[in-house]
């Protein structure tokens, strides 16, 4: 490591100066020439036949270019999806409507007002059908949700361990013994994981220029896969990778919204193929609700056997899980996202069995977190509702059944998955031994004897993020449906430029993450060469190597290590290039202060200036050696990577209305190495809103004809800064070993931690009055009314 | 989002302003544009006139007349949550109204105007016994506040009036406004609001009125709990008893946030609530 290193500092983020100043630029900013503007007409039905769509009123309007039915898209087949399991989309709704916001028609205008008001023009009459929307009267097939498929159960993920049915039977053989036992004690908690709108500041946009002459798409699309949709759209129009360019500009927030292949990526395309001009869709916040994937959406009963003295001796999880109406790029797999982690650091014997249900719906997707989330959920309330029936401390019950830190590295969870590193006492002891922690437990006694409800909450978890080991390609990670079947692994690009800037090209790009910073940081560390000469190219298909994109907490560990390697490759050149011209062993080369010095002899130095001229006039080079000053790497790890951490939250509850505060935060994340803290910890605040948003505020509310109820953020309560406390973060290290950086993931941490602190939190709060669980959010109306039924004894 | 097109004026006073108004099939009048211009977007309302009070001089001033409170149409929630002339309960709802944002654009006569079923202002204005005062290109109308909200988003004002001033009367006595918020505490829409305001004379109420906001179809004065109120001593067991009525002739309405029982129940603890710290102040 050089003298000036910045990996693990705090550095200020270097994109912050456009995006305060508002000269970041974003798809809906780009403007082409001649471009045209789509809107949708969209089902207000959430089924319904279609029987006739007139689009002649519209197309009358001057200015109206096109309007587009599935008539016309057919041939280009439905949306591309990763796991196409269930019904994938058809770009535009094909005779049947199956949720309400599909879109019907495509119209194409001069302007963005006028294609709107040509929309409403198009007139679509409708024969309604029985809608399904409640998931468990989904999961009877009384009401199909596609007549063509065999069930609304579009697929089961079971483990225990999984892929291993004699094991999962003998699993199942042992949870039920427990069961039977008379020294035991059954907790169980049925709860709903509520469905959430993912919400991102910057709603989807994409603008698409096809040059008949060139024959290629360029493609500008607020995406967090810009490679795949170069994919995707090759496949689609039947051409190849190399004839479409994606680039994803300034990403206004993506929480896995913007990981998917939308029908408007692709209907953009046609059209502006088919009208030769640009055209631009810009989707509403209005209509996202509807258009853009929700997440989450579970229903499931929890249940814990264990003996008296907090010995837990099985767990299952079992449950329906919503994917709505179409499947979409990994829908019906992100429950087993869920299963991944279903054990959590638990070494207990662990049942999961999720069906996931098609309904009259939005689809469900990847939503930070994404099937972690839930998991976590469940299994942190179950073991608090045995912590209290026991009358255990809710942190001894969690010690006395984690996987002790001496099984690493070789502990493999009772799910069956293989985990990296993992320490949890040292996290969890950290949190109880904080004097936040004891604080919270003192202040909690003394304003109860106030009078005051108010709970204290505990939970831990890990979770498991950083995908990109090859052998998983099997299970589908890799975009093999966008004809790309490369491995989730990463990729870094590192040039040392001839006047000795550095340019950096990654294959995952951020959306709100700081790659920028980051990936300064970690290639100034590596060549002593100052974050302000470094620029980091992302988000364009034909700039970078392919590249997987950024989800699932892997930019770091997976493209930040290629990357890190890459510039180990281009200092190992440097090195010898310098060995040369200052006539030294190669060996004895060591970097510092902006060049490279023979050890032992300070005063022998050569600047990174003279290194890059020289490698950039090859006569001056050693005998053989290449010109040029660049390196490529391909990082593909053993294994995932596992953070974790342990979360307490204090509230205090109203009993006259239900109301619940929370008045403190205390967090211990364990996310391996820290390149820069303070990135770090604005990923766990960002996270943490979210995950208290859905514990206490949102909720995506359908009513049984399928209408979204909270379609706009009038109604659909979004956490605020204003409605959060100032969050106390504390840190262990366990660095990770399956990556050079020794990093794990952090972007959905906060998330994956926070909803089941919270519930926990507000159980504790109204233990005196009988109260066992809460469903999310934590409305007041649903708080106090559990205090009612608690009072009569409900 | 993207509203139906429609034609735009910004008069320069309030006549042209009225003129303005008469003249189209369906105007709307425009001042800090923080409920129309959403509505519009929504496409839930497409005026063919809007008409832009905002530059309109002169009505930006709280003002004190002697025997009343002159709020003028351009006074923003920000201004009238920090003016020591304007009695506590309107004060406090402009406080609570919306985010900083809509506080500093959005103003307390547009808000009332909009009546809004789960908004801050109408229950204080009602509470207060407020004078609402539209101009129309025939002249100008005073209208009382507990007369003034008719139903949903409905008022009494005709087409081509504009709503130009709120006028509070200074009564003296005691006020205050409690809600409890969609997000909890005081923030967002009202699940529900109560306002109150009482007088006092040796020692018992002698006057008292209550308005809610956010529990029924439409803010509504609970002239049940002045009755129960006037003539007892204001003691806690008074004011219990008095908000037990607070729903007597309310058509409660259930939504997202709360059953009818669940908002019948808050509307009975703000009531509680706000006369108590009404009569505090008082």
């Amino acid at each position: 490591m050089s003298t000036t290193s910045v990996l693990g500092g705090v550095v200020k983020r270097r994109e912050d100066p456009a995006l305060i100043q508002g000269t970041g630029l974003y798809v809906d900013d780009i403007k082409l020439p001649g471009m045209l503007y789509v809107a949708f007409v969209r089902s207000p039905f959430a089924h319904a036949r279609i029987t006739s769509i007139d689009a002649s009123a519209a197309l009358a309007m001057e200015g109206v270019e096109a309007v587009y039915t599935i008539d016309d898209v057919r041939h280009l087949g439905p949306v591309l999806a990763q796991v196409p399991i269930g019904k994938v989309r058809p770009l535009l709704a094909d005779g049947v409507v199956n949720h309400v916001g599909e879109a019907v028609a495509m119209v194409v205008a001069t302007d963005r007002y006028l294609a709107r008001d040509a929309a409403d023009a198009v007139e679509v009459d409708y024969e309604p059908l029985p809608v399904v929307v409640d998931l468990k009267e989904a999961a009877t097939d009384a009401v199909k949700v596609h007549e063509d498929l065999e069930s609304n159960i579009l697929m089961t993920w079971e483990a225990g361990p999984f892929g291993d049915p004699d094991a999962m039977a003998e699993t199942q053989r042992k949870i039920a013994e427990a069961k039977a036992r008379d020294d035991t004690v059954v907790v169980s908690i049925e709860a709903v994981n509520q469905r959430l709108i993912g919400t991102a500041i910057e709603p989807r946009a994409v603008l698409a220029d096809w040059n008949p002459g060139y024959g290629r798409f360029t493609v500008y699309s607020s995406t967090q896969i810009p490679h795949a949709l170069a994919g995707a759209i090759a496949k689609t129009f039947g051409i190849t990778y190399n004839d479409v360019h994606v680039v994803a500009p300034e990403v206004g927030g993506g929480f896995g919204l913007k990981l998917n292949i939308y029908n408007d990526e692709i209907l953009v395309a046609f059209a502006s193929q088919r009208l030769g001009r640009p055209v631009k869709y810009t989707e509403s916040r209005r209509e996202s609700p509807n258009s853009t994937i929700q997440g989450r959406g579970w229903i499931a009963t929890a249940t814990l056997v264990g003996t008296r003295d907090g010995e837990i001796l099985g767990y299952e999880l079992h449950g329906l899980c919503d994917m709505g109406a179409y499947s979409q790029n990994f829908t019906v797999a992100i429950p087993f996202l869920g299963v991944f982690v279903a054990s959590g650091q638990y070494k207990f014997p662990t049942h999961v069995k999720l069906d996931c249900v098609a309904t009259h719906t939005m689809t469900t997707d990847a939503y930070r977190g994404a099937g972690r989330p839930e998991a976590m959920y469940y299994l942190e309330r179950v073991i608090d509702a045995y912590a209290r029936k026991i009358g255990m401390d809710p942190a001894e019950v969690r010690r006395k059944n984690y996987i002790p830190a001496d099984a690493f590295p070789a502990a493999v969870s009772p799910v069956g998955f293989a985990m990296d590193t993992g320490d949890y006492d040292k996290a969890l002891d950290a949190l109880v031994e904080s004097d936040g922690y004891r604080q919270m437990l003192a202040d909690r006694d003394r304003m109860r004897a106030e009078g005051k409800l108010v709970g204290v909450g505990l939970s831990t978890y890990v979770e498991v993020c950083g995908f990109g080991p090859s052998g998983l390609v099997d299970l589908g990670f890799s975009w093999s449906e966008y004809g790309a079947p490369a491995a989730f692994s990463g990729t870094g690009l590192v040039r040392v430029n001839p006047d000795s800037t550095v340019t950096v090209v990654i294959g995952t790009g951020p959306s709100g993450q700081g790659h920028q910073t980051t990936w300064s940081q970690i290639v100034s560390d590596q060549l002593g060469i100052p974050m302000e000469r470094i620029r980091v190219i992302h988000g364009d298909s034909e700039e970078s190597p392919f590249g997987i994109g950024t989800f699932g907490s892997r930019s770091a560990a997976v493209d930040g290590s290629a990357t890190f390697e890459a510039a180990q490759k281009v200092r190992a050149k440097a090195a010898k290039i310098a060995a040369h011209l200052l006539e030294a062993s190669e060996e004895d080369i060591q970097f510092a202060d902006g060049g490279a010095f023979v050890a032992g002899s300070p005063d022998k130095t050569v600047s990174w200036e003279e290194i890059a001229t020289v490698a950039y006039q090859p006569h001056r080079l050693p005998e053989g050696m290449e010109g040029g000053l660049e390196a490529h790497s391909i990082f593909s790890p053993a294994n995932a990577t596992w953070p974790f951490g342990a979360h307490a939250a204090m509230v205090e509850v109203d009993a006259d209305t239900g109301d619940v505060r929370l008045l403190r935060y205390i967090t211990v994340d364990d996310c391996g190495n820290v390149i820069n803290p303070m990135i770090v910890d604005g990923q766990i605040h960002g996270g943490l809103a979210q995950g208290i948003g859905q514990a206490m505020f949102e909720e995506a509310v359908y009513d049984a004809d399928g209408n979204l109820l909270t379609g706009s953020l009038l109604d659909y309560v979004l956490p605020t800064a204003a409605d959060l406390p100032s969050f106390e973060l504390h840190r262990t290290v366990t660095p990770s070993d399956i990556n050079p950086l020794g990093v794990k993931g952090i972007g959905e941490a906060g998330t994956i931690g926070s909803a089941q602190t919270i519930v926990n939190a507000v159980v504790d709060a109204l233990e005196s009055l009988g109260v066992t669980h809460v469903d999310m959010p934590l409305r007041p109306k649903r708080v106090w009314q559990a205090i009612q039924d608690a009072k009569g004894g409900n | 989002m993207f509203p139906r097109s429609f034609e735009y004026v910004a008069p320069a006073d309030l006549a042209e302003a009225a003129e303005a108004l008469a003249s189209a099939e369906f105007a709307k009048v425009m001042s800090g544009g923080m409920s129309l211009i959403p509505m519009m977007k929504l496409r839930l309302l497409s005026p063919d006139l809007v008409v832009d009070i905002g530059r309109i001089p002169g009505l930006d001033q709280i003002e004190d007349r002697g025997d009343a409170i002159a709020i003028g149409a351009l006074v923003r929630h920000a201004q009238t949550a920090a003016s020591d002339a304007v009695p506590a309960a309107l004060r406090t709802a402009a406080a609570w109204t919306g985010d900083a944002q809509v506080r500093n654009r959005g103003t307390t006569v547009g808000s009332v105007a909009h009546a809004d079923i789960a908004a801050d202002q109408p229950a204080a204005v009602l509470a207060l016994g407020a004078t609402m005062v539209a101009r129309s290109a025939s002249g100008t109308r005073e209208i009382a506040a507990a007369d003034f909200f008719v139903d949903a988003l409905t008022t009494a004002l005709e087409p081509g009036e504009i709503l130009a001033e709120i006028r509070i009367p200074k009564a003296g006595g005691g006020s205050a406004y409690e809600k409890l918020g969609r997000r909890g505490g005081h923030t967002d829409y009202a699940v529900a609001g109560a306002a109150a305001w009482v007088q006092r004379s040796n020692g018992s109420i002698s006057d008292c009125r209550v308005a809610l906001t956010g529990v029924g179809t439409k803010p509504t004065l609970a002239e049940g709990v002045a009755e129960a109120l006037i003539g007892t001593d204001g003691s806690p067991a008074a004011v219990e008893a008095a908000a037990a009525r607070a729903t007597e002739g309310v058509t409660l309405l259930e939504d997202l946030y709360g059953s009818e029982e669940y908002k019948a129940h808050l509307a009975k603890v703000m009531t509680a609530r706000a006369l108590t710290q009404a009569i505090a102040d008082a």
